[in-house]
């Protein structure tokens, strides 16, 4: 049993000591429960890596087929009840029962386990690219038209850039989904993620927990803020001029995956 | 009894010599003899669902009432949900694992963190859709503020409100399959333990992607039971 668990937790004090051993862990290396030695900064480092390379490869493989899937579909306008329900469906399946499917049947390691990463973020970002598509002003379509555009120039030079906003939005949902979800890798066996101290405790000990606890949930929020900047960046002008002027709410407009209704 | 369920891959497989089993297939003939097993960490899992949505309805409401008359208030409880939101659960739980220890209470509060976001925003949203002559025949008949708020804006919102509910719910069903990390049990539970075993992997995880759906339907039939004038709408 864990010493730290049971009692002298109640002070203050000692709260902050355990997030001060987390800290302390990530930057100094010491003995291990198992006998090797853990912790420090090169080891914190190897592990924030693996996070990270892991998190891309699952984020390039589904934005390969989510994005031009969203685009086909929300420029010929077909498809969209199909676009709009794999949100739904994507959010009622659990992200480590989807991890452990792709653990059952092709086994452990980083390729499946980046397969299932990327399976989980499809959904938003194939939705909110869809929908993004399609809420661009039909009479801005229809003026490119009138212009004599091709459909691939429409796409690239009026739908796209307006639409780019909200598919940043699912984007961004979804490289935060990722960057949580690769937490449990180790449980399917890729170990170098930062999930793999907070799992394995037994080897790690308890500020190794903490410590990587604190750093995936640093990551995490980096990732978001990294993702607003670039969806604000992207977003044109006039939109956000139409968007203060008409509407309070922007907020949220900007994180939003919609849902049937 | 049930408490030493899924304590290790020996318990939750008998070894019957069935060369399925053995060879961690899709067994029907095991996923119906061992359903059983799978009902407590079930109704573990709508109970941590069912809290967690309550309690975040709960704060978030009020929240997002007192924002919608004070406007300013929005940006500061948006940017804090939203971090909320954003810290990974499993990373939540082993954070609050020292404060609150093992068991529901350390996995409630995080789900119920996690959920105030979602609620938050689409009750404001749904208050600031109510049409402003709605409003305007209700102060007219002489209403107060109070009265407004409960008998005009927010029967008017409660689609929106219901469909906040509704995401706040299967997100919730998804995320408390990682409660057991908090020592919470739930469907996560029997899934973690034999997850190399495919019928495993399907009873649990099925049994997940089915309550979501469920109480997706509940949700939605209270929503169409609540607002009538709704379905008169789509009829004309």
């Amino acid at each position: 049993m864990d010493p730290r668990e049971g009692g002298g937790m109640t002070t203050s004090l000692a709260f902050l000591g355990v997030f001060g051993d987390g800290i302390d862990f990530l930057v100094r290396e010491r003995q291990g429960r198992g006998g090797g030695n853990v912790g420090g900064l090169q080891q914190t480092g190897e592990l924030l890596w693996g996070h990270i390379k892991l998190s891309i490869a699952a984020m390039l493989a589904a934005c390969a087929v989510a994005l031009p899937v969203g685009v086909v579909l929300g420029h010929t306008g077909r498809g969209g009840f199909v676009a709009v329900s794999v949100a739904n469906i994507g959010r009622a399946v659990p992200s480590i029962a989807l991890i452990f499917v792709f653990f059952a049947w092709f086994g452990a390691g980083f390729f499946n386990v980046m397969l299932a990463l990327a399976l989980l973020a499809i959904p938003p970002i194939l939705t909110n690219t869809y929908v993004g598509m399609r809420e661009v002003d039909r009479e801005l379509v229809d003026a490119g038209r009138g212009m004599g555009m091709s459909a691939w120039r429409l796409v690239r030079s009026v739908e796209l850039p307006l639409a780019l906003p909200l598919v940043l939005a699912g984007v961004r949902v979804s490289a935060v989904n990722v960057v949580a979800t690769a937490t449990i890798a180790p449980l399917a066996g890729f170990a170098d993620t930062l999930g793999d101290p907070i799992i394995n405790a037994g080897v790690y000990g308890d500020e190794g927990r903490v410590g990587a606890a604190m750093l995936v949930a640093l990551v995490a929020i980096t990732t978001e803020l990294l993702f607003a900047a670039a969806q604000r960046a992207v977003t044109p002008e006039g939109v956000k001029l139409s968007r203060g002027g008409s509407r309070q709410r922007s907020h949220f407009t900007n994180r939003r995956v919609p849902t049937t209704p | 009894m049930i408490a030493v369920l899924a304590q290790a891959d020996g318990f939750f497989r008998d070894r019957s010599g069935s060369s399925c089993v053995e060879n961690n297939g899709v067994c029907p003939g095991w996923i119906a003899d061992h359903l059983d097993r799978y009902v407590d960490p079930f109704l573990q899992h709508v109970w941590l669902v069912v809290a967690s949505v309550t309690l975040g309805l709960l704060i978030a409401f009020p929240l997002a009432v007192l924002a919608y008359r004070r406007r300013w208030l929005i940006a500061p409880i948006a940017n804090v949900t939203g971090i909320l939101y954003t810290i990974p659960s499993v990373a939540a739980f082993f954070l609050l694992l020292p404060i609150t220890g093992r068991g529901p209470l350390t996995a409630i509060i995080a789900l119920t963190a996690y959920t105030l976001l979602i609620l938050f925003r689409n009750v404001l949203e749904g208050l600031d859709a109510v049409p402003e002559e709605a409003r305007d025949a209700g102060r007219g008949m002489g209403l107060t503020e109070r009265q407004l708020l409960w008998r005009v804006e927010l029967p008017l919102a409660l689609p929106a409100i219901m469909a906040g509910l509704r995401i706040a719910t299967t997100t919730t069903v998804g995320l408390a399959a990682l409660a057991f990390f908090a020592g919470a049990g739930g469907l996560g539970e029997p899934l973690e333990a034999d997850k190399a075993f495919k019928s495993n992997v399907l009873v649990a995880g099925g049994l997940c992607v089915l309550l979501a759906t469920f109480l997706d339907v509940v949700i939605l039939l209270a929503q169409r039971w609540m607002t009538p004038w709704t379905r008169a709408r789509a009829a004309a």
